[in-house]
């Protein structure tokens, strides 16, 4: 990472990089130590008294079923999310794969729902699946099914898994898309002369051949799953019915900002800053690999 | 492909199709919601075809907003999102390019710790510091103002780390030849290196406008005045108007709306979007 | 104009790595200069140390009688021809050459003048305006040798310019190089592993070696009294046969390791010791008649180049014995397993110390 150039005017240096650091310790390191001081603090809702408490919040915090049960279902949520998702672009590209002519006009069609804001996206699902107005609640009704994401808390699951779903398939779709594009063809044409009819193909060379992407795919994925759906949910089910679509995103914010419970919010940060800390170091252990071949 | 079977490319431009019709479907009830009036979808069922209230409902909203919702125009929402969408782009591309710069080609004390306090940044999403970071923003007297939507954000790991990535493939020589032709840090750095990102810069700046854009939480929080509300959030306050289901047509008219300009600029600048995606990945 | 002066020049990395073990020579003014060795020789590193792109750990370089050790690359009056040219993509072809001269606030004319004499030198008229994605190999070559041209240096720097380009290209550029350097009279520091380049173009060169000058002195001189025996080994092309010897008792001659074989030549009287090697260059074996023959060989293979044809074989009567390499007249008809006797000239036998590798005068 260093250039056999390199200018020693010191000054210039520090000021070249002086508006990011700045930034980034005032809007970034500050409050999460910040989070990290006050997740050891009690302290009452008006601010007046606050208490040293060791780990009392995280202890009290993992001993709350409420808070036991939004991680569960955060985990279930994710993990519907990211199969979803994933499996659709992977068919999608797989076929644009195939298509020699035409599949540039494919990737136009597909992409653009990830230019979409996750809340508006939200919204539209919502819309969609209105117990008494939308198209869609109308056809399982036809179907016998009475859809009420307003009462039934798994419908209100699955409608806010659909919609974080359905934005996200354009990105995965655009990264096996790229993916499959740069598995060399004379590979193809090995299997193909060894025998391998085109599932074959695909099952023992070129999904092995993808894995990095699909490695790099399922942590990008998690990470959106836990903390770019906020606006989903907050738009939308608010975290209802009874609190059946509150995942951990959105019950940092609405204890922090509604409940004013200011360790235990912090506390709940801190848990999340742990998560993403973990899947970025598995990212970059994954990238080191990848250096390394 | 490899060998010819008509059955299956059949098959996956019938998939394919499925795929688009997935994904155009939501676009295309919203898009027919909001051109008809408001007795046509409480009726109970939404048509699947255009009305004709499209000029109305759009200019309704766009002047003057839902009433339900406090009456906030949605032009000025709109307003209020490019700029938001508009200072983050740049912001972030100009704060990371320079830093990016520093750190590739200056050798200077603090070095490694200015890039660990920004790789850090990796790990630290608004959404696991949200009540501190609003405190701070707070103290400073940010709320309800374009620099507290904008600047708070605009500090990027990877922004920097993409431009980090792009200067090590400079051939050095490069370098080399415009010290030996006499050119010092900042003539290198404009006359050089700044024409060489250019495709980066692009590639860049359409992701990140589309991130700012589509920013929810952090306007949520940061403005109470109405004046300052961008269009993401705007539609959370129509939604959600209490004890009512909500203007549906105008609101799917604010999504059309919400949703048009990041759309278009996939759609046009889809080469420059894909490249600036695929290449978050190295 | 400007000569060059190196005293004691030494270079030590951060980490450790000794790269320039001490260079002292004189550069006259308009000389041409090749500075040639393996990768890793220090070769490249004792340019840009001219070029002030490295710094000098030890000792001082001199252009003109201007110390330069700290001067800036820009303020040394020096131009340099990168080995990928370092054209900068996004500039065209004029700018490419103009920019040095911008930076030192030439006038606008002038530099127009200055750009239109050296495209008319270099034949880059009516190119001005593409940029080097657009040209050829040679091209960016020339675009390169301008962008040098243009700035009238003191000193013009080469850092393997030709190795990126194909054979063919490189034998024309080579002689534009030479032509153009004599029409300039600029003095110049070339730097190259091919030592076809050096001798050709070189008025002296630098022979290095793991850091250090071997050899300085004109290509000639160099090919025919090699001071080492790596200098013997690198220059000349199919390389010196080396052969292992022992001085024999009456010192009247040479007998060679493994083999009954005694070459009746007589070592430099300075060869105290016992232990020589010989050195004959393949062109120096003259096929004979097996009486007048002071080497027996026998053939393994024949490379037949047309003009000539290289003959490789072992030393007759060695089992393990050493390689010798023969260049013979192409016309000639030799098949492998056949006996060839050979004789050389006394003059063109080389006599090497064996321990420390220093030609024995």
């Amino acid at each position: 990472m260093e250039k056999r150039v390199t200018f020693s005017r010191r000054g210039l240096a520090f000021a070249l990089v002086a508006p990011q650091i700045v930034i980034t310790l005032v809007f970034f390191i500050w409050p999460a130590s910040q989070a990290l001081y006050q997740s050891v603090l009690l302290e009452d809702a008006f601010g007046l008294s606050r208490k040293f408490v060791w780990f009392d919040n995280f202890t009290s915090l993992f001993s709350d079923s409420i808070y036991l049960a939004s991680f569960g279902r955060t985990i279930g949520f994710s993990v519907a999310t990211t199969a979803l998702s994933l499996g659709i672009a992977l068919l999608l590209a797989a076929m644009a794969d195939r298509i020699i002519k035409g599949a540039t006009t494919y990737r136009t069609l597909v992409i653009w729902p990830y230019a979409i804001a996750p809340a508006v996206a939200g919204v539209l699902w919502f819309f969609m699946f209105n117990p008494s107005i939308g198209i869609l609640a109308y056809m399982l009704k036809a179907l016998g099914y009475d859809w009420n994401h307003y009462l039934d808390g798994s419908d209100a699951m699955i409608l806010i898994i659909l919609a974080a779903a359905w934005k996200q398939v354009s990105y995965n779709f655009l990264f096996f898309l790229a993916g499959l594009q740069a598995i060399p063809r004379s590979l193809i044409e090995a299997a193909a002369i060894d025998g391998a009819g085109p599932f074959k193909r695909f099952r023992t060379i070129v999904f092995p051949l993808l894995s990095p992407t699909t490695f790099f795919l399922l942590v990008v994925n998690i990470v959106y799953a836990f903390f770019d759906t906020f606006g989903i949910v907050h738009a939308t089910t608010s975290g209802g019915p009874a609190q059946a679509t509150t995942i951990l995103v959105y019950k940092v914010f609405s204890d922090g900002f509604i409940g004013l419970d200011l360790g235990g919010s912090a506390a709940q940060s801190v848990v999340l800053m742990a998560i993403v800390i973990g899947l970025t170091v598995v990212q970059f252990r994954y990238i080191e690999r990848k250096v390394a071949y | 492909m490899v060998e010819n079977r008509p059955w299956l490319t059949a098959l996956s431009h019938i998939v394919l199709s499925l795929g688009v019709l997935i994904t155009a479907l939501p676009i295309w009830i919203t898009f027919v919601a909001s051109t008809h009036p408001v007795e046509v979808l409480m009726s109970g069922r939404t048509p699947l075809w255009p009305g004709d209230h499209f000029l109305q409902n759009y200019t309704t909203i766009l002047g003057s907003g839902m009433e339900a919702a406090g009456g906030v125009p949605v032009g000025m929402m709109m307003w209020n999102s490019l700029v938001m969408a508009l200072m983050i782009a740049v912001g972030k591309i100009a704060i990371s390019i320079i830093a990016a710069y520093a750190i590739v080609y200056f050798r200077f004390p603090l070095r490694m710790t200015c890039f660990w306090i920004i790789f850090i940044t990796l790990m630290l999403p608004v959404e696991v510091r949200i009540l501190p970071t609003f405190a701070v923003v707070a103290d400073l007297g940010m709320l309800n103002s374009y620099w507290g939507l904008s600047v708070p954000l605009i500090a990027s790991a990877t922004a920097t780390f993409l431009f980090r990535q792009f200067f090590l493939t400079v051939p050095e020589e490069l370098a080399e030849a415009a010290r030996i032709d006499g050119a010092g840090p900042l003539k290198f750095f404009r006359d050089i290196l700044l024409p060489l990102s250019r495709t980066n810069i692009a590639a860049l700046f359409v992701i990140l406008f589309i991130y700012g854009w589509n920013q929810y939480l952090w306007p949520l929080l940061v403005t109470t005045d109405e004046s300052y509300y961008t269009i993401v959030m705007g539609i959370q306050r129509m939604v959600a108007v209490p004890d009512s289901e909500p203007v549906w047509h105008e609101v799917m008219a604010t999504s059309m709306l919400a949703m048009l300009p990041p759309v278009l600029v996939v759609i046009f600048m889809q080469r420059l979007f894909v490249k600036g995606l695929i290449e978050q990945e190295k | 104009m400007a000569g060059l002066q190196f005293t004691g020049v030494r270079k030590t990395y951060p980490n450790g790595f000794r790269a320039i073990h001490g260079v002292d020579t004189t550069v006259a003014d308009g000389e041409f200069i090749v500075i040639v060795g393996p990768s890793g020789c220090g070769k490249s590193t004792l340019l840009r140390m001219v070029a002030g792109l490295e710094t000098v750990t030890e000792g001082e370089i001199h252009i003109g009688d201007r110390r330069v050790n700290e001067l800036e690359p820009a303020d040394r009056n020096i131009a340099m021809v990168f080995q990928n040219y370092a054209l900068y993509p996004h500039m065209s072809v004029f700018d490419n050459m103009a920019y040095g001269l911008r930076n030192r606030r030439t006038p606008k004319e002038e530099i127009e003048s200055r750009v239109a004499e050296a495209s008319r030198i270099l034949q880059l008229d009516g190119m001005l305006d593409r940029r080097p994605s657009q040209l050829s190999g040679g091209q960016r070559q020339r675009v390169a040798m301008g962008r040098a041209i243009v700035r009238e240096p003191e000193v013009f720097l080469f850092d393997e310019p030709l190795s990126n380009l194909d054979a063919k290209l490189r034998v024309q550029m080579r002689l534009e190089i030479k032509r153009l350097q004599r029409d300039l009279g600029t003095t110049s520091l070339y730097v190259t592993h091919d030592q076809v380049e050096a001798m050709t173009l070189a008025d002296r060169l630098i022979v290095m070696n793991a850091g250090v000058a071997e050899q300085i002195g004109t290509p000639l001189d160099v090919y025919t009294e090699p001071a080492t025996v790596f200098v013997a080994g690198f220059i000349g092309s199919p390389a010196m046969n080396f052969l292992p010897g022992t001085t024999t008792t009456d010192g009247r001659g040479v007998t060679l390791d493994g083999s009954s074989q005694t070459l009746p030549v007589a070592p430099p009287s300075s060869a105290s010791r016992d232990k020589i090697t010989v050195g004959i260059r393949p062109e120096h074996l003259e096929p004979t008649s097996p009486d007048a023959a002071s080497l027996a060989l026998s053939v393994d293979l024949v490379e037949a180049l047309g003009a000539d044809s290289l003959v490789h074989g072992q030393l007759a009567g060695t089992t393990q014995g050493s390689a010798v390499t023969v260049r013979v007249d192409g016309a000639r008809r030799v098949a492998a397993g056949e006996a060839l006797s050979l004789a050389v000239a006394p003059e063109h036998i080389h006599f090497f110390d064996a321990d420390d590798g220093r030609r024995l005068v």
